[in-house]
């Protein structure tokens, strides 16, 4: 069934999940996403699923663990803070290759730092966060139908690859309310589970779920496992949104709300003769590297516009790896950059480079 | 013919453990109860971290090594997707009593329908001796190598009577593993404890007062005796919760 409503970000998030078939759901409540968990507590055992509130973040990414783990689609969400607690299991999960996925809704840091929105956890999403080589799948919606569909993808990837996956939105578009469009798949992706812990059922050989090898070399081995892993999701599953960036006069790397600011730029920009071009990338991890690289066959500027210090710009830079120059223009605290401090800075940057 | 069959749910492997530590005998009392109520095929454990961090290589059964003291919230997990599994965590005094104190008692507050097995021995075996939350007044450790002094460490935790105080908690003994006739009780209590969850009455805990005797510095014989003589005033045996509880 199909259905458009005007609902919050967060809570399209959460319908996203239960249509995805996610039946179990483990939150702690955080600014901007409380929308969500409240949101399940409601639906989930509507739907027939499980919603516990957990005593901590700690211990709801250690619940997802469990119930991935015991094969089911299960979920956590949090903000900012609150994920810098999961990174233990985060990494645990990475290391018994355990499908879930986590939710990010993104505020200002660093330390308790505040409640408005923000894109500062780039690092930690895609540069690991928690401990090991380990990658996630790091995908960055930036609208409202967006958040529902990339929800039900990380669902199916996180399956695919026995990844975790997370979904990178931030306290805007958490707490914003869109017309999404709800679409039930027609096939649900159904993957089979072999190596969940399920009981025996004296059917099968023991399943042992597990991060630990004491043995280096077998350790080495797994290590090598998920590297070729991660090289597979690398290969296949890399997305972005590429705009006008033949021949602009400026591309705009920048994904979530930096990406939706920037469209509206480019329509100003165009109305004073400045040609603006949009890189979006749509999975932070993988990186669309040769995508990006590309655009300095396209372009002889590029600049990354994000609410944060400067996080994606180092990616945007190994991947253009020096033959344009590379800018960026970011606020922090909370603030949202406006369309015209961004049109104000490609103006500068442009001119600098005529110069 | 053996006197004693060994038990179909504990894998004919050596283990690990030093001579004379309770975890082997603890694997053993658990895998003959599994046996005795025919739930191996249903049952799923959680490892934790410490000396037993890998004893799913031990039992025959579906395990989930867990992060230090978060296998309560691990077992919550795969207890929710499978309710009608026997789900138990396996967990040392540090990883229950120090690092995961919020995960058991909440896992006992939402009155979860697991089993916690709970080894304490008064010390961190794992990381070579150092004191524990469990860890005696006095008691010499490589981290209060003068003695536990209360004034300037604090005092040890007596898990079993805190969590008796919870509500969702249904059925809470502390027993040893120094002698034959302890461990005998020992393994009726631990299949009670596995009886109340296959009841679905709630949460059960079985604290075992174990031995280290490499930690301790002590022989075999002599860690058991101090069980006995030291330990068992300090956390004294019996029902704190569920004494009249029928299953």
């Amino acid at each position: 069934m199909s259905e458009k409503v005007l609902i919050k970000g967060n809570e399209a998030i959460g319908e996203a999940a239960i249509r995805a078939g996610c039946r179990h759901y483990f939150g702690y409540p955080i600014t901007p996403q409380n929308e969500l968990t409240n949101y399940m507590s409601k639906y989930m055992p509507e739907a027939g699923g499980v919603f516990i509130q957990a005593e901590s973040e700690i211990a709801a990414i250690n619940m997802v663990y469990g119930a991935a783990g015991a094969g089911a689609r299960a979920m956590t969400s949090s903000s900012s803070p609150g994920i810098s607690l999961k990174q233990e299991g985060i990494s645990y999960i990475a290391g018994a290759e355990i499908p879930a996925v986590v939710v990010n809704v993104m505020r200002c840091g660093p330390g308790l730092g505040g409640i408005m929105p923000a894109q500062s956890d780039y690092f930690q999403a895609v540069k690991g966060g928690g401990h090991g080589d380990y990658r996630n799948i790091a995908l960055a919606p930036s609208n409202g139908q967006e958040l529902y569909e990339l929800t039900v993808k990380a669902f199916d990837l996180a399956d695919k690859y026995r990844m975790l996956v997370m979904v990178m939105a931030d306290g805007a578009l958490g707490q914003m309310m869109e017309n999404v469009e709800f679409r039930d798949r027609e096939e649900p992706l159904i993957v089979e589970k072999p190596w969940a812990a399920t009981g025996t059922g004296m059917k099968r050989e023991k399943n042992s779920i597990t991060s630990v090898y004491i043995n280096p070399d077998e350790l080495e081995t797994v290590n090598n496992r998920l590297q070729a892993k991660y090289h597979e999701v690398e290969e296949n599953e890399v997305m972005y949104e590429e705009i006008n960036c033949e021949g602009a006069d400026i591309v705009i790397c920048a994904y979530g709300l930096a990406a939706r600011l920037t469209r509206n730029v480019m329509k100003s920009a165009s109305a004073e003769g400045i040609k603006v071009g949009l890189m979006r990338p749509i999975t932070l991890w993988p990186f669309p590297k040769q995508a990006v690289g590309a655009l300095a066959e396209k372009t002889d500027t590029v600049m990354s516009v994000e609410l944060s210090a400067g996080q994606m710009v180092e990616d945007v830079r190994l991947a253009i790896n020096g033959k344009v120059p590379v800018h960026f223009y970011g606020r922090t605290g909370g603030n949202i950059p406006t369309q015209d401090e961004i049109l104000d800075k490609i103006k500068e940057v442009l001119g600098k480079e005529k110069k | 013919m053996p006197v004693r069959l060994h038990p179909e749910s504990l894998e004919n492997i050596t283990t690990h453990y030093c001579p004379g530590c309770s975890h082997g005998i603890a694997h053993r009392v658990i895998a003959e109860v599994i046996d005795e109520l025919g739930i191996e095929g249903s049952t799923i454990g959680i490892s934790p971290v410490g000396c037993s961090y890998n004893n799913y290589k031990y039992f025959t059964f579906d395990m989930l090594q867990a992060a230090h003291g978060r296998a309560p919230a691990v077992a919550t997990g795969v207890k929710r997707v499978h309710p009608e599994s026997i789900v138990f965590t396996y967990q040392g005094d540090g990883d229950l009593a120090a690092i995961g104190t919020a995960e058991i008692i909440h896992a006992a507050a939402r009155g979860e329908k697991i089993t916690t097995i709970f080894i304490n021995n008064a010390i961190y075996g794992m990381t070579s001796g150092q004191m524990a939350p469990t860890t005696l007044e006095g008691q010499v450790t490589t981290t209060s190598p003068l003695g536990r002094d209360p004034k300037v460490q604090g005092f040890p935790l007596k898990m079993s009577e805190i969590l008796s105080q919870i509500d969702g908690a249904v059925y809470i003994e502390r027993v040893s593993m120094h002698d034959v006739n302890h461990i005998l009780k020992a393994k009726k209590a631990i299949k009670k404890a596995f009886k109340v969850q296959l009841a679905g009455l709630g949460f059960s805990m079985i604290e075992v007062l174990s031995t280290c005797p490499t930690n301790w510095r002590m022989k075999p014989v002599d860690a058991a005796a101090w069980v006995k003589d030291t330990m068992m005033e300090y956390y004294k045996l019996g029902v704190y919760k569920g004494e009249d509880l029928e299953v």
